[in-house]
């Protein structure tokens, strides 16, 4: 008998739940209650082993295959999960749950402090990816999800794949993980605080205490979310799309306008930003990347950070991807191999460097299908 | 094992039930597939060509993309029962540190390779005046990724240089077995299984 969704309130889209918890923190502390907001498509079947959790990049959020409320965008992984798609909603129940510390409906910096009846702000503790994996486990808790048959995420949701196999090794079946890292290294960081400079020398950003203002620090998180775009594209891909060309004009202004094109395109994704994302947000977040290092706890040992696991592993890099290059899935092979893991790795072609794992690439959904099937469901 | 190139074939009939096999340059899976399918085996594979690694994961085998030459190294000693070679040695770099590294990663290691010292190649050689270019060897001298041709006997010595133990061996004509008499002068084909003695 395969649950009915439509009589438990606990699944389908849009859901909202907050939880006692509490999520042990890697910093020490403790966080309670928990909000989450997470949806979930498909119908769990009877023993529970057709689930897949989905996990979502920094910028991303819950809504991977319905409308945003936001912006009325599309799912933003359609082509991947849905009906007849490589993670087929014919065969699996996913979930996708906001991370701790966005914006999107889980608790953030912008969620309200039950002690003070104020948003966080910067009181909000800081987080790390770990922290994150832990809340996800307790809303899979109140689910009734024991094991996953699959976590899957590019970029960030990678990183909570490989940490979920870690530090859940039980309740992970197989993982698989798109252009992605083990570890921040000083060139992630070097952007992610140019970024997060950018948004605290906003003097709107009244050091977090914006919400309510009329004042937001609208431009600083635009000038971050500019830079972040530069590394989420390759050379050749931006050389493509829009070369020297000029905006709208047959010669230089002589001026700072935006006689170029790409500063055009920049702008426009940086003013669109800012109307979904909490500035907040993206300092907890962008940490937590930052503080990410699996094998830290290992005593720098990645493969010991996979030590006996039996969950199946597929990695995915993108060859014109310079944000996580090909040589930071190779050297999560290689601690995997040490591990005596089943891992599988390729390395695909595509002009569009990180952002590839978004765009349809039909061989990524090739295989994604393949080593999904090969998992017997 | 049907539908499997001979030699692999060969190396499919000797592999025990259940084993752990690396197969190292795995080309899309075929034999990876067929252990997995008839004899129940935990089979992991190498495999240089991006193309031929999508192809085998799309069939749900656990392939790495990487470079016999560079990558053995990050496999643990003794991980497999296991380790197999087939139409691989010829185009390594260093082909006697692949080998070292096979016996290493493996129990016992299945080698096979195509023969240098075959008479039609022999005749090509002498008589042209040429590289040959046969059906077994397709390539030419400028585009063949055979870098290292190896001849039976030349296999067979530095084996015993190296002080690794024959366990089997196997000679092919076209696609059918044939005995070991004059088989560096007659054979196509050969399969080795080796291990640490």
């Amino acid at each position: 008998m395969s649950l009915s969704m439509n009589d438990d309130g606990r699944f389908g889209l849009d859901r909202r739940t907050k939880l006692l918890g509490p999520v042990k923190l890697d910093s020490g502390a403790q966080f309670a209650p928990v909000e989450f907001a997470y949806e979930t498509y498909g119908r769990l079947n009877a023993d529970k082993s057709n689930a897949i959790l989905v996990c979502h990049a920094l910028t991303m959020d819950q809504y991977v295959a319905s409308q945003h409320p936001v912006t009325g965008k599309q799912g933003w992984w359609i082509n991947m999960v849905g009906h007849g798609k490589p993670i087929d909603l014919d065969r699996y129940c996913v979930i996708c749950i906001n991370v701790m510390g966005s914006c999107m409906g889980s608790s953030g910096p912008a969620s309200f402090d039950p002690g003070t009846d104020a948003p966080y702000g910067m009181e909000f503790p800081v987080i790390t990816i770990a922290d994150m994996v832990r809340a996800q486990a307790i809303l899979l808790d109140h689910l009734g999800i024991e094991k996953l048959a699959c976590i899957i995420g590019g970029s960030m949701g990678g990183m909570q794949a490989l940490t979920w196999a870690s530090i859940f090794p039980d309740r992970v079946q197989s993982a698989i993980v798109i252009a992605s890292t083990a570890r921040h290294s000083a060139q992630n960081i070097a952007f992610h605080e140019v970024g997060r400079q950018a948004i605290m020398a906003d003097p709107n950003w009244q050091n977090g205490a914006y919400y309510g203002s009329l004042d937001q620090p609208d431009a600083g998180l635009a000038v971050a979310r500019m830079a972040a775009h530069i590394t989420y594209m390759s050379e050749e891909g931006l050389t493509q799309k829009f070369g020297r060309q000029l905006q709208d004009r047959e010669a230089k202004s002589f001026g700072f306008d935006a006689d170029f094109q790409i500063e055009s395109y920049l702008r426009h994704q940086g003013l669109s930003f800012v109307e979904r994302f909490d500035a907040n947000s993206y300092l907890y977040i962008t940490r937590a990347m930052d503080y990410y290092d699996l094998a830290e706890a290992h005593n720098g040992s990645l493969a010991a950070a996979f030590k006996a696991t039996r969950t199946r592993f597929c990695l995915i890099s993108f060859d014109t991807d310079w944000l996580y290059p090909t040589v930071e899935s190779k050297s999560i092979v290689r601690a995997l191999n040490a591990a005596g893991a089943a891992a599988s790795f390729v390395e695909l072609s595509s002009p569009f460097g990180h952002d590839a794992f978004l765009l349809d690439a039909p061989e990524m959904n090739r295989i994604v299908d393949g080593f999904l099937k090969a998992g017997g469901l | 094992m049907t539908n499997l190139r001979p030699d692999l074939s060969i190396i499919a009939e000797n592999i025990r039930s259940g084993a752990r096999v690396l197969d190292v340059g795995c080309g899309d899976g075929a034999l990876m597939a067929a252990l997995r399918d008839q004899k129940h085996v935990d089979a992991r594979g190498l495999e240089i060509e991006s193309a031929n690694v999508s192809a085998a994961v799309a069939r749900g085998l656990a392939v790495v993309q990487g470079d016999a030459d560079t990558d053995l190294v990050d496999y643990p000693d003794k991980g497999f029962d296991y380790a197999i070679l087939s139409q691989t040695l010829q185009t390594t770099r260093r082909p006697d540190l692949v080998l070292d590294q096979l016996l290493r990663i493996g129990g016992q290691a299945f080698v096979s390779f195509p023969n240098f010292a075959q008479w039609k190649i022999r005749f090509a050689h002498m008589l042209g005046g040429r590289m040959p270019v046969t059906k077994q060897l397709p390539h030419r001298w400028y585009d063949t990724p055979n870098i290292h041709h190896v001849t039976i006997r030349d296999f067979k010595s530095f084996v015993a240089d190296r002080g690794y133990a024959i366990k089997g061996e196997w000679y092919l004509s076209g696609e059918k077995e044939r005995g070991a008499r004059v088989a560096n002068l007659l054979a196509e084909h050969a399969v080795f299984l080796l291990e640490r003695s």
